[in-house]
């Protein structure tokens, strides 16, 4: 074991950290998306968009194999990915839940469901389960208004929400899920 | 006799489980062995009765809301009378005319640039031609661009994105810029809290945005278009997709289009979810690739813009009213508002109102008419407390401004803004301390932080209203947030900065009262405060 007072042995983790990803030519499937957008001048947050498609989110080598590839400073890249909402860099939960903090959701209601759904999933926002089933998020406003307050649950819109129908949407939710791999 | 039954299945329906209504219908209709076909349409706007099903049987409409799941076999059995079925009962009834003028929420409403939605198939070319789609470029192409950029000057058509520059103007200033390659974008990034209307017009009619920005593209002299629509519209971004690929097919995107020598082609963007990138520096500088912050102008984009060409930035619904200037003529559709801007304008009415949705109407109709004659008024027999107009740049207006018509000079008089659309009324249950705190935390969370006004301003007021809100307010606070106010407001780069403070500025001055409650009496009337309970 290196010591950490060492300043010789902490030196050279920084060369292989920054060798690693050069090491081996891209994953097939993250060649593909980079191909298609290979000597274009307008593409960053589209490639972006495309490896969080592929992953669900951005794994650190897949946005250094872009930056490689695309000839894009890495620090360009990060400057992006972390100005979007967007673009997330951990895994994401199998259900994601976003509840909607719109306007007309807060005055009808959201603020309670984000704090149930919290307190019953005994996550913070932006957090994920241990068992990597759900993952919280609150979003500003998807448009369902009329309906609020609304809640995303993999995607689908559950309108006229309660604190008790979120808790029970995602009981449901999570025991449907609760038998497969 | 030929017979359709219509489902509505936008965003908005399919949160009410229009997808399982649609399906029921199917069965249903192969079941019976009925010889109709089922059809899968836009949204009309009266998201309170969806799931929306329209019947229409040789010329005859019955509209029918809201029809679950579970409903869908009576009401097709009901209404085709099959084994004697008894008719579906009256309070499913939404309306029993083609024009649905029969129900009070669509009576005082005037349908253009939403005309086509919930009525046509979005995903069918074929049913936008139908309904005299692709006529108004028609009709373009055979004028000179300057007679098109001509016609909507006179049309008096002011941009819908909110801010109200004269859509004309700003097509003549991009058309008059000496560089051969000019872009046209369509924002569709509407980020407004409160506000689906974009959505509702892509997701239902996404033909007449792209016949607008063809249009655009002729008078104007663009080569290429984008269109920058908002992460969380997925279904937009599908409906607009298919949209496009039809009009390439078909010859109205493309080279030579319809035989006019016109050369265009739109690419749709996906935004990533960033608030200011509704900001239009900021939105080329999204397209581009690049950080989605906003920067000085001028130059103003229609000198330099993408890639430092002249580039037109038009809202989705001044694009969808422009086929309909052609048509119907400037005059006509000037005739539809005031003096000072034509046409109509759409908005999206939620909050604790009857009839919540999408509603269509003259520009200078007042507040009240929208929000008691269309929305039917207040809902569970609560009071009208404030109508917040205009998203996180607007302002909350009392019962006294209710007679304000909705147009672009006298909302900015009341400090409110007409922004893209976006009303929201709220009743005696909700504290106006924490509404104005709600917009501070979306603004501040939504600041680029590019410059420094907007960055701290918006988290030093959010810190005042939300010491205000736990009850620990004096009153040297109200001072202080209006300074604060002023300096941002004075001082911002963009307008995401320079319109944040007017939540709590128009809250301070027609609802000051709650203010000093929860400072001096330590108390909110509305009980929505938590530590003030």
């Amino acid at each position: 074991m290196p010591s950490a007072a060492s300043g010789t042995t902490a030196r050279p983790r920084k060369t292989v950290y920054l060798g690693d990803p050069l090491a081996e030519p891209p994953p097939p499937e993250l060649l593909a998306i980079l191909e298609r957008h290979r000597g274009r001048g307008d593409v960053l947050v589209t490639v972006l968009q495309q490896i969080q498609a592929q992953y669900g989110y951005l794994p650190e080598r897949s946005v250094r194999y872009a930056s490689r590839e695309l000839g894009i400073p890495l620090a360009r890249l990060y400057g992006v990915a972390t100005f979007y909402n967007q673009f997330r860099f951990t895994p994401p939960g199998r259900i994601q839940l976003q509840v909607c903090c719109g306007t007309a959701c807060h005055v009808g209601g959201a603020p309670a469901i984000v704090e149930r759904l919290k307190a019953h999933l005994q996550i913070a926002e932006n957090q994920t389960t241990p068992d990597g089933i759900f993952t919280l998020q609150t979003v500003f406003c998807v448009g369902c208004c009329s309906l609020a307050p609304v809640v995303i649950a993999s995607g689908a819109a559950h309108g006229r929400m309660t604190p008790g129908g979120a808790e029970s949407l995602v009981r449901d939710l999570g025991a449907a899920e609760e038998g497969r791999p | 006799m030929r017979s359709t039954v219509k489902v509505g299945t936008s965003t908005c329906g399919l949160a009410t489980g229009a997808e399982a209504t649609f399906r029921a219908l199917q069965e249903a209709v192969s079941e019976t062995g009925l010889a109709v076909s089922t059809q899968r349409t836009g949204c009309l706007g009266a998201c309170h009765r969806e799931p929306l099903v329209e019947i229409v049987v040789d010329g005859a409409h019955v509209l029918y809301g809201p029809v679950t799941a579970d409903r869908a076999r009576p009401l097709l059995e009901g209404h085709f009378t099959l084994h004697g079925a008894p008719p579906p009962p009256e309070d499913w009834v939404v309306s029993r005319t083609p024009d649905r003028r029969d129900y009070a929420f669509f009576a005082p409403q005037v349908k253009v640039t939403t005309a086509n939605c919930g009525v046509i198939d979005p995903l069918s070319l074929e049913d936008y031609l139908a309904a005299g789609g692709y006529e108004g470029l028609r009709r373009a192409l055979a004028m000179s661009p300057e007679a098109v950029v001509a016609a909507v000057t006179d049309g008096r058509l002011r941009g819908r994105g909110g801010a109200g520059y004269p859509t004309g103007l700003k097509w003549k200033i991009c058309r008059s810029q000496p560089d051969p390659l000019k872009y046209l974008v369509c924002n569709a990034d509407e980020g407004d809290p409160g506000a689906f209307m974009d959505r509702t017009l892509i997701e239902g009619d996404p033909h007449r945005v792209l016949e607008g920005m063809i249009i655009a593209a002729h008078g104007i002299g663009a080569r290429w278009g984008y269109a920058y629509v908002r992460a969380e519209y997925p279904l937009a971004v599908k409906h607009l997709e298919a949209a496009i690929a039809q009009a390439r097919d078909a010859g109205y995107l493309g080279t030579d289009i319809l035989g006019s020598g016109l050369d265009f082609d739109v690419i749709v963007k996906e935004g990533a979810g960033a608030f200011v990138c509704g900001e239009e520096t900021a939105l080329m500088h999204s397209i581009e690739g690049r950080r989605g912050t906003p920067r000085m102008r001028p130059p103003y984009p229609a000198a330099s813009g993408l890639w430092g060409h002249p580039t037109n930035i038009n809202n989705v619904e001044s694009y969808a009213s422009v086929p309909s200037i052609m048509t119907g003529g400037a005059e006509w559709f000037s005739s539809l508002g005031t003096s000072e801007s034509g046409g109509t304008k759409t908005f999206a009415l939620a909050g604790a109102i009857q009839r919540t949705g999408l509603v269509e109407v003259p520009i200078g109709v007042s507040l009240r008419q929208v929000i008691f004659d269309v929305g039917g008024g207040i809902r569970d027999g609560h009071s009208f407390k404030a109508v917040q107009i205009g998203g996180p740049s607007g302002g909350c207006l009392p019962e006294c401004l209710l007679d304000t018509p909705v147009d672009y000079g006298p909302l900015r008089a009341t400090g409110a803004i007409m922004g893209s659309g976006g009303m929201v009324v709220v009743d005696d249950t909700t504290c106006m301390v924490d509404l104005a705190r709600y917009f501070l935390s979306f603004t501040q969370d939504e600041s680029c932080g590019k410059c420094i006004p907007c960055r701290i301003g918006t988290r030093k007021m959010l810190g005042i209203l939300t010491k205000i809100t736990r009850g620990e307010g004096d009153t040297a606070d109200l001072d202080r947030l209006q300074q604060v106010a002023h300096t941002i407001h004075t001082t911002s780069l963009c307008g995401l900065g320079q319109t944040a403070p007017n939540p709590v500025l128009t809250t301070l001055r027609y609802f000051r009262d709650e203010y000093a409650a929860h400072i001096h009496d330590r108390h909110c009337p509305a009980g929505t405060c938590t530590a003030l309970r």
